[in-house]
């Protein structure tokens, strides 16, 4: 299963957002998406996922074509969006907010178990179950986040800006959890970021947006080897 | 003695009717987050369905649930045609914020007519299934009547009912879900518009025992024009506003406070003051804690 | 040159609708003057909510406070007429000032919640008091037309006249006051009060202010309305006259002065429809009763679903697309 995308056209009211984008995921691998703020990496994720209309272009993951139907069809083709900033019901307790990731699943059986394996791969949650989340740290946050997508099983995660607001420290961890997740689920992770070479570390391929196009795609090395990019994005 | 007593009793009596209908307007603002102006207008339109019923059965037992899920079944029409149009046309723009409320306004009116001209303008009556004489303590008859009395169990099973749904099921996460962040809740595969459809479904149930029983609990009669179903308007905004719009032991308390204070307006100063008095009260709420008794949040921009 | 000299615009106006009032019967008088009065009431909504952005459902009630002070000033004190409707304008403006000073902490909802109580409750007043004169009201009556203007000249043209003279100059003024300091104020706080605020402007105060105007001119629409009929009562404004108005303003365009005739108009001409209706068919007292009420709600709930800015700022924005490409 890859995600394929192919000149895709978004626009925000009169302003083109994204202009022809095309690039490729192949399955199991961790593609980064950055650039500059307003480049239109959000609308890009927001497009996959259901949330914003496409004016043009195709994107399927697999078979299943994104730019068709409303998000809650996607979760069940096994997308799952973190979107940017409070991606968390702060009015919610942790484990609510854990357990709506997994309400459209049948088998009850099953979700129990992703509970589990979520609760396993941050541990903090699993200490605060029942508290409410925004009592919950910025980091925190961002693992409930991430935890409650896990909760829906999904084989493409989509994940805008995990790192936005947070400590050092903690961006490391949810980079690293995040690489984690790839390599031990065999998941596709799509990540937009704007902290380009925390991105760029853990990803394999990358693709540079700027002003709604592709400046520059390919191997998140070659990326980080591009002096373009250097100057542009990574600060040397 | 005795009349303080009954007083609290004809307090609370009535706050119970108007709780059922704060809990309709509360269940539709945590589900859509918009104010339903007609809400009284559907409990109007389910009471006159529970009349056609109670004409047809003649039994009130059988009118009151079926009448329920009738008034469901309305709410959940008027979710799909109104609502869903209004999200779908909504505009930007300074008018925004208004559309609907002005929308179910509109509402409110057209119910109104259609009601009038199906049945009239006349005062109908629906016969009460139980007692409206008191019960005796001693030689006392205190101002609570078999009637009254069904009806607090009634809220009162509502309220466990509905606090049970909404905390502690599958269903009621997501309602809850769905109010307080739809796109999040989209994004975890909830479908948002059904949810939304079933909350309206169950405002609507509420509603419809709240417009029949406040009319077997009071004269019996009913009309489109009538002055119980301004006041059910009215005090059943009251009531969730001050019980805080987010939730429902709190529009329960709101409207028992509301209903208490009207009734000592009632009995010890004059029963025409009671408009200003519960608006009075509805301002001093909003002005000096406007998250309502029980809310939490802070912050009032709707 | 109407665009530059808005006055003359007016004046031309005002001699046309002279004209008119000589050529038409009785009962379209006394319709015209109902629409002047409902020119004036809706202008104060358009202030209020498409200006401020405060949403308002109770200018019943604001109307009755006009009626009723105009009525009690001219029982009580003999006052002549043009200072009774001075005297409505300024209770009405002083309930408003209260009213607004309350409604500027709430928005939306509550605010349209708030002002729904006062529209239910403020009547039954009238009944607690007997200076308000119960259900049956108080009269209010202007006297005859002056001599000067001939035998022929009847009472209602005389009303005629006043409140077209009256929504005539409420207009003007009003639109001057629109385009003025004050008018654009009101804009900024409606698009967004917190930047409106970061702009220098005192939000309060603007909306309070607004609030206060509009009640004022609300006043004065209510003081004629008791004229037409020579009586103020709770019965004259009721709930239906609440929500009339808000109708009207929104069919109006809630958010330009421009389209104002179009929901006084239609207001008046629904019950016309309605009643050669009811005489073209034959049909039952029950669904003559209700059909003005059918119409005005459906009209209302098509109107704010599909144009919700109104239909001249509607055109005006389909002009501007087209003038861009």
């Amino acid at each position: 299963m890859s995600l394929i995308v192919k000149d895709l056209i978004v626009d925000h009211g009169a302003i083109r957002a994204i202009s022809g984008v095309s690039f490729t995921v192949e399955t199991g691998k961790l593609s980064a998406v950055i650039g500059a703020n307003g480049a239109g990496k959000s609308t890009l994720l927001r497009t996959l996922s259901g949330l914003n209309k496409a004016a043009e272009g195709t994107a399927h993951w697999g078979e299943h074509n994104l730019l068709h139907g409303k998000p809650e069809s996607h979760v069940r083709s096994g997308v799952s969006h973190v979107s940017e900033g409070k991606s968390v019901v702060a009015e919610l307790t942790v484990e609510e907010n854990l357990d709506l990731g997994a309400l459209w699943r049948r088998n009850k059986k099953e979700a129990a178990e992703t509970k589990q394996q979520v609760i396993e791969l941050f541990p903090r949650l699993g200490e605060r179950l029942s508290q409410r989340a925004d009592t919950l740290s910025g980091g925190e946050r961002q693992m409930l986040a991430i935890g409650r997508a896990l909760m829906s099983k999904p084989n493409l995660l989509l994940l805008d800006e995990p790192s936005l607001g947070l400590a050092p420290l903690v961006i490391e961890q949810i980079f690293q959890t995040i690489r984690g997740i790839v390599d031990s689920m065999g998941m596709t992770v799509v990540l937009v970021e704007q902290n380009a070479m925390g991105a760029l570390k853990i990803a394999d391929t990358a693709v540079v947006l700027n002003l709604g196009s592709v400046a520059t795609s390919g191997s998140a090395a070659d990326l980080i080897a591009d002096p373009a990019v250097r100057a542009a994005y990574l600060g040397y | 003695m005795i009349q303080f007593f009954n007083m609290l009793l004809i307090g609370i009596g009535a706050g119970s009717i108007y709780a059922l209908m704060a809990i309709a307007m509360v269940l539709v603002w945590r589900s859509t987050r918009v104010i339903n102006f007609a809400q009284a207008g559907m409990a109007l339109l389910s009471t006159y369905i529970g009349f056609e019923l109670v004409q047809k059965t003649g039994n009130f037992w059988i009118a009151l649930p079926l009448a329920m899920v009738l008034g469901a079944l309305f709410s959940a029409l008027v979710e799909i045609l109104l609502i869903r149009t209004l999200i779908k046309h909504s505009t930007s723009g300074p008018v925004a914020g208004i559309v609907p409320i002005i929308a179910t306004l509109g509402l409110l009116g057209l119910i109104r007519a259609c009601i009038g001209m199906i049945w009239g303008n006349q005062d109908i009556q629906i016969q009460p299934p139980l007692s409206k004489v008191g019960f005796k303590i001693g030689e006392e008859t205190i101002a609570l009547s078999p009637m009254n009395l069904l009806v607090l169990l009634a809220v009162l099973g509502m309220v466990v009912i509905l606090g049970f749904i909404f905390q502690k099921t599958s269903l009621g996460l997501s309602l809850r879900a769905s109010a307080y962040s739809p796109e999040i809740a989209q994004l975890a595969g909830i479908r948002v518009g059904a949810i939304r459809t079933i909350g309206w479904a169950i405002a609507g149930a509420a509603g419809a025992a709240a417009g029949l029983l406040q009319t077997v609990n009071g004269t019996g009669a009913v009309s489109p024009d009538s002055l119980e179903f301004s006041l059910l308007l009215t005090f059943g905004f009251i009531a969730a506003v001050i019980g805080g719009l987010e939730s429902l032991p709190g529009a329960v308390l709101g409207a028992v406070v509301l209903g208490l204070v009207l009734a000592v307006v009632q009995i010890y100063i004059s029963g025409t003051l009671v408009f200003i008095v519960a608006f009075a009260l509805l301002l001093l709420v909003l002005l000096v804690r406007p998250q309502g008794f029980i809310g939490v949040k802070a912050g009032r921009r709707a | 040159m109407l665009k530059k000299h808005p006055l003359v615009g007016f004046a031309l106006f005002g001699v046309v609708l002279f004209l008119l009032s000589n050529r038409v019967d009785e009962l379209r008088v006394f319709q015209g003057a109902t629409v002047a009065i409902y020119v004036i009431a809706i202008a104060s909504i358009i202030l209020l909510t498409g200006y401020s952005g405060q949403v308002s459902l109770g200018h019943g009630a604001l109307l009755a406070i006009g009626g009723y002070a105009a009525a009690l000033a001219r029982i009580h004190w003999g006052a002549p007429v043009w200072l009774t409707f001075c005297i409505a304008v300024l209770a009405a403006a002083l309930g408003g000032y209260l009213l607004g000073l309350a409604a500027a902490r709430l928005s939306g909802p509550y605010l349209a919640g708030t002002t729904l109580a006062l529209a239910i409750g403020l009547p039954s007043i009238a009944n607690q008091f007997p200076l308000f004169g119960g259900e049956q009201g108080l009269l209010y009556d202007i006297g005859m037309p002056p001599a000067s203007l001939g035998e022929d000249f009847t009472q209602y043209k005389w009303y005629f006249w006043i409140s077209s003279l009256a929504a005539l100059i409420s207009i003007y003024w009003l639109r001057n006051v629109m385009n003025s300091r004050y008018g654009r104020n009101w804009k900024a706080v409606r698009g967004n009060d917190v930047a409106a605020e970061l702009a220098g402007i005192n939000v309060g105060r603007n909306k309070v202010l607004a609030f206060t105007v509009s009640a004022g001119l609300a006043g004065l629409a209510g003081a004629l309305l008791a004229m037409t009929i020579s009586t103020v009562s709770p019965g004259a404004f009721p709930l239906a006259l609440s929500f009339s108005l808000a109708t009207g303003a929104v069919l109006s365009g809630v958010t330009t002065l421009g389209g104002v005739m179009i929901g006084a108009v239609t207001l008046v001409a629904i019950p016309e429809i309605v009643d050669t209706v009811v005489h073209r068919f034959e049909t039952s007292e029950n669904i003559a009763n209700n059909l003005p009420g059918l119409l005005v709600s459906t009209l209302l709930i098509l109107t704010v679903l599909f144009v919700p800015n109104g239909p001249v700022e509607q055109m005006r924005a389909r002009h501007e697309k087209r003038a861009k490409r």
